[in-house]
């Protein structure tokens, strides 16, 4: 069996982020999704500690590890100086390496935030961008930012932005000299081969479900399933 | 006698004076464009400081690397790309916008401290990629640590207090502080996680006061893929109804936040609970207001407040520059930079908008 437990070891943040949990329970006392889902992040750890690699592979598969809203309040409160929040990032990677991800709802969620934040970064140089923010995808948003949307020039400049335009200012466009360079970082450090990883796993699950699936872009059936779909049984 | 504790002088840190690189932030950009713009004129024209705005600079990836969509050595070389412009610029003081883009950084800085071979592997990915070199910042500090280091000053330079000016009672302010602020790292925070002072420390020296309520230091509900999938939103509403039940007793004038989603979320989803439930946390039907400091200072100082943006809340702030009183003109408030009149927002069916002087 694969030494999952090995490859999590290779990633710095696993080695910062667990350091002999004693099990206190004050990370799942304070944690927000524990509140808000059949979430534990004192078990969580739990099992990584057993180094038991099965178990682990469980949770590379499980819906458990996708769960935690990265807030850190687990760090702040730890009296051993261990954060479960950076574990879980390390196992959300590994998940995606293998491609475990797409065995769970919420994991295959992975596709969408790609093709939304992660193309975002690479084709305008921002995670988010006034443009990136439709009203439909964002109905929470309400009608001021739909006013805004619609008048995003009239409004951001008027605030001093400098909306869709070279040189300095908010929501400016990043010219092509510095979105090379932030893509050739990408390529060197294994950002494009992440996103490569969740752009072919997930075109492999909607294959497999019979779910049409477009090779960029969000109009396809597949980006909106893992977009919206919530099947409420997730939470076994 | 109750002696009165003060934990936070546990935790100070060191602010530059002058001379600092501004990194600008995503989501702060986007949704709240005006702050921005109002930082930068607070250091320049009230401070007299230098701050350099590079059009050559680019998101952190902060919100893709907590999403899981950015692999932490490609965000560690990104972080250092945004090193080198600054070395590029001569300076040594970074300032990012964000507080998601300040955990990031001191997060990076730590790993590279506690790690030198992390770092030597980063300086190896920015050469290979661009050819550049970079130097780790001698002060690395949040927007909001500054105006707190030169809250005296503007003070003396305010047009209004945060007193209600017809009663003369100070106002009562909720201060909402971004997790990434201080949980990540308590030394890089003025107060440490527990009791930052940042926001408190503005709020009371400009006349207010401070709200303290059980679910103070709870999160605002962001939770990265918990927001930016459709499917998991009811983690972000369900965990700012949270703070706003326990907020409501104590009547809070306004809101005011130092990371650009909290100010978003607490403004949004009040919006989002009164369309949903028809509950609002205030007697008015309203909604409390949501701030960004720089948005507090500026309408202190006597700037315009539609050129400072409240018209892009959709809780609207006419409540409280009412009590303040400032003076506005509501006929300016929907106009573009080119003064063109835009129409106004289609109005929600719950939350009222419309204000009476």
């Amino acid at each position: 069996m694969t030494d999952y437990y090995k490859l999590l070891l290779q990633d710095v943040r696993f080695k910062e982020g667990l350091t002999a949990c004693m099990n206190c329970g004050v990370c799942t006392a304070i944690c927000p999704a524990a509140e808000f889902y059949k979430y534990d992040p004192r078990q969580l750890c739990s099992i990584v500690q057993t180094r038991d690699n099965e178990k682990i592979e469980e949770l590379l598969k499980s819906e458990t590890i996708w769960y935690c809203g990265q807030c850190m309040s687990c760090k702040a409160r730890c009296p051993r100086g261990n954060a479960p929040a950076l574990v879980i990032s390390v196992l959300r990677k590994l998940s995606q390496e293998l491609g475990f991800f797409v065995e769970s709802e919420k994991g295959r969620q992975q596709f969408a935030l790609k093709r939304t934040v992660g193309d975002n970064i690479l084709n305008m140089g921002y995670c988010v961008h006034v443009d990136t923010v439709h009203p439909k995808l964002h109905p929470e948003q309400g009608p001021v930012w739909k006013w805004y949307f619609e008048n995003a020039e009239e409004l951001a400049d008027r605030m001093g932005g400098n909306y869709n335009k070279y040189g300095p200012g908010a929501l400016r466009i990043i010219d092509e000299k510095n979105l090379d360079e932030v893509r050739k970082i990408f390529e060197v450090t294994g950002g494009k081969k992440l996103n490569n990883h969740i752009e072919e796993f997930s075109k492999e699950q909607a294959k497999s479900t019979n779910t049409s699936f477009e090779n960029e872009g969000i109009n396809n059936e597949y980006f909106f399933q893992t977009y919206i779909k919530n099947s409420e049984n997730h939470q076994k | 006698m109750t002696k009165t504790k003060h934990y936070w002088n546990n935790y100070q840190k060191e602010i530059a004076e002058d001379n600092y690189f501004y990194e600008r932030s995503c989501i702060r950009q986007s949704f709240f464009p005006g702050s921005e713009t109002t930082f930068l004129k607070i250091l320049r024209e009230e401070l007299g400081k230098t701050i350099i705005d590079d059009p050559n600079q680019h998101t952190c990836t902060g919100i893709g690397y907590h999403s899981d969509v950015v692999p932490f050595d490609t965000t560690m070389t990104i972080c250092a790309r945004l090193f080198s412009l600054m070395k590029d610029a001569d300076l040594k003081n970074y300032v990012p916008s964000c507080v998601t883009s300040f955990g990031v950084f001191t997060e990076v800085i730590e790993t590279w401290q506690n790690s030198p071979e992390e770092l030597e592997k980063t300086r190896n990915f920015l050469r290979q990629a661009t050819g550049r070199e970079f130097d780790i910042p001698e002060n690395i500090v949040h927007p909001s640590d500054i105006i707190y280091k030169y809250r005296k000053e503007l003070k003396s330079k305010m047009k209004y207090q945060l007193v209600n000016h017809k009663t003369g009672e100070p106002l009562k302010a909720v201060e909402h502080i971004g997790c990434h602020y201080g949980k990540i790292f308590s030394k890089h925070a003025i107060g440490g996680a527990e009791f930052p002072q940042v926001l408190a420390g503005m709020i009371e020296e400009w006349g207010g006061e401070v709200i303290d309520y059980p679910e103070r230091r709870h999160c605002c509900g962001f939770g990265f893929r918990q927001y930016l999938v459709m499917a998991n939103r009811g983690y972000s509403v369900a965990n700012t109804k949270k703070k706003f039940e326990s907020m409501q007793a104590y009547k809070p004038d306004f809101i005011l936040t130092n990371c650009p989603g909290c100010t978003m979320f607490m403004d949004r989803w009040q919006y989002t609970i009164a369309e949903m439930e028809g509950i609002t946390y205030d007697d008015e039907h309203m909604g409390i207001p949501v701030l960004t400091y720089e948005e507090l200072a500026g309408l202190l100082l006597g700037y315009n407040p539609w050129d400072l943006g409240l018209q892009l809340h959709q809780v609207q702030a006419e409540s409280l520059l009412n009590k303040i009183g400032i003076e506005y003109d509501p006929k300016d408030k929907f106009v573009g930079k080119s003064g063109t009149f835009l129409g106004e927002p289609e109005k929600p069916k719950n939350l009222i908008v419309d204000y009476e002087k």
